[in-house]
């Protein structure tokens, strides 16, 4: 555990110093919503095309993260102090993912009043509670996917092209969950309650992509 | 060592896909609402089956090759799925000309079966290239393990979610195990699934064999015309068959 705090504590600072990922996923999000605007020629959206809109950014901007999530430890030579250390492989893993959370969590802070003043019909406070739920679980799976897949793709030659090829397919459940879930709540009339079903879907997703990376985390780091 | 036992099961494959196409055009009878097209059915859902399995198969061997290090087990997984990928590319296309002949379109986003299988063939059509860009080829095989197996798991996962996003208002036509086929019509399919696997499992040894056989002819030349006489390899996504240096008799 102290190795994961540990790594995780690097992150962030590092993050909080050379701010390479937060601020362009954020900046990247707040365009798309612009370029949402002029390709749908709308000035609102509500119901499952505000669903499909905010979720659609929120992916591709995570993808900008999964790209960058490895990049220092291998250009820097993280991987082989890592791997000199007498710690549990797995450490990285849960640091990683922890990681890519809450640069989740701060882009969503940013992009998801942003997507309610510039594009949503209507008020968003009522759907927030369901909406943050919604979003934490997503964020969970998003993390676990992203950082196997990153992982996976730092190793390559086209890094920045296979990331996204691997985690894209991936996370199309996810996705689909959370659409699902997202549409009744930002409905123009007033927002729904979360269907439970697909909150199952989503944490059932989490969990078994969880354990599945757990499983092959180790041997991705073998030298 | 993989060409053991290949005449008999091509001979067998041989008949028994004839013997399903026969069956297909001449003994089953055609659907009451679809007519002659229905009978892609007897190619398509087949086809589809046995890349999946294929996949999965794959999976399961990135399972072995990281458990015992054994890099076979890697040309293994890699020769299934690589077959696999050839039959999804056949389903996919068989899948899209039966949309086409029976709903107008070319496309139908509320199949979810044909949805999810867009979903996982796109997932797969990146281990080549994934392997492709990993050099080290020790790495390339672990890399690419690990991607069997996350990617065999998501398999299951992926069709279950598609399943239940689609409304199930649009009727499927035919259950793959409908229990209201014709007896006639089972037999076909239970045939022609057959012959599919005993094809996919002709194609994978036949590879297997050819990739093996290759190995060895460079071994054999390494050691008639020394190292200068063999050209290295390029860089492959295929795993490059090591094998064990035999100690010199």
């Amino acid at each position: 555990m102290n190795a994961v705090r540990a790594l995780l504590r690097k992150d962030l600072l590092l993050e909080l110093r050379a701010k390479e990922s937060v601020p362009a996923m954020a900046l990247f999000s707040l365009t798309t919503f612009v370029i949402f605007h002029f390709a749908l020629d709308r000035n609102t959206v509500a119901g499952s095309l505000a669903s499909g809109v905010l979720w659609v950014t929120l992916l591709f901007a995570a993808i900008l993260g999964i790209n960058r999530l490895f990049v220092a430890e291998r250009e820097q030579g993280g991987f082989d102090a890592f791997m000199l250390a007498p710690v549990d492989r797995t450490a990285m893993l849960i640091a990683k993912a922890c990681a890519l959370f809450i640069f989740l969590t701060i882009v969503e802070l940013i992009a998801v009043p942003a997507f309610a003043f510039l594009l949503l019909e209507g008020s968003i406070l009522p759907a927030l509670p369901g909406l943050i739920a919604v979003l934490v679980l997503a964020n969970i799976g998003i993390a676990v996917i992203g950082t196997l897949s990153s992982a996976i793709a730092v190793q390559t030659r086209a890094r920045d092209l296979i990331a996204p090829l691997v985690a894209l397919p991936l996370l199309v459940p996810l996705l689909i969950a959370s659409a699902r879930a997202t549409q009744p709540l930002l409905l123009s009339e007033g927002a729904l309650s979360v269907p439970t079903k697909w909150i199952a879907v989503l944490g059932l997703y989490d969990l078994v992509f969880a354990l599945l990376s757990y499983a092959v985390f180790d041997f991705l780091l073998e030298e | 060592m993989y060409g053991k036992g290949m005449r008999p099961l091509a001979i067998g494959t041989f008949f028994v896909l004839t013997g399903a196409f026969a069956l297909v055009f001449f003994w089953v009878p055609a659907d009451a609402d679809q007519g002659f097209i229905q009978k892609i059915f007897y190619l398509h859902v087949p086809m589809a089956i046995v890349a999946l399995g294929g996949f999965i198969a794959g999976g399961v061997m990135a399972i072995c090759h990281l458990r015992t290090g054994n890099s076979k087990w890697d040309l293994r997984s890699y020769v299934s799925i690589h077959m696999a990928l050839v039959l999804a590319v056949g389903a996919l296309i068989t899948g899209s000309i039966w949309a086409r002949a029976a709903w107008g379109h070319w496309w139908v986003w509320d199949e979810p079966t044909l949805v999810s299988f867009l979903i996982v063939f796109l997932l797969y059509a990146t281990y080549q290239p994934l392997r492709f860009a990993i050099e080290d080829p020790e790495k390339q095989a672990r890399y690419a393990s690990v991607f069997a197996i996350t990617a065999g798991a998501f398999v299951p996962l992926n069709f279950l979610a598609v399943r239940m996003a689609e409304s199930l208002a649009h009727p499927r036509v035919l259950g793959a195990t409908g229990g209201a086929m014709p007896s006639e019509m089972r037999i076909t399919f239970y045939v022609s699934l057959i012959g599919m696997a005993l094809l996919f499992i002709t194609l994978w040894k036949y590879e297997m064999a050819s990739k093996h056989t290759t190995a060895q002819l460079r071994i054999l030349r390494r050691r008639l015309l020394g190292d200068d006489g063999v050209a290295p390899t390029g860089r492959s996504a295929a795993p490059s068959t090591v094998l064990p240096a035999r100690p010199k008799p």
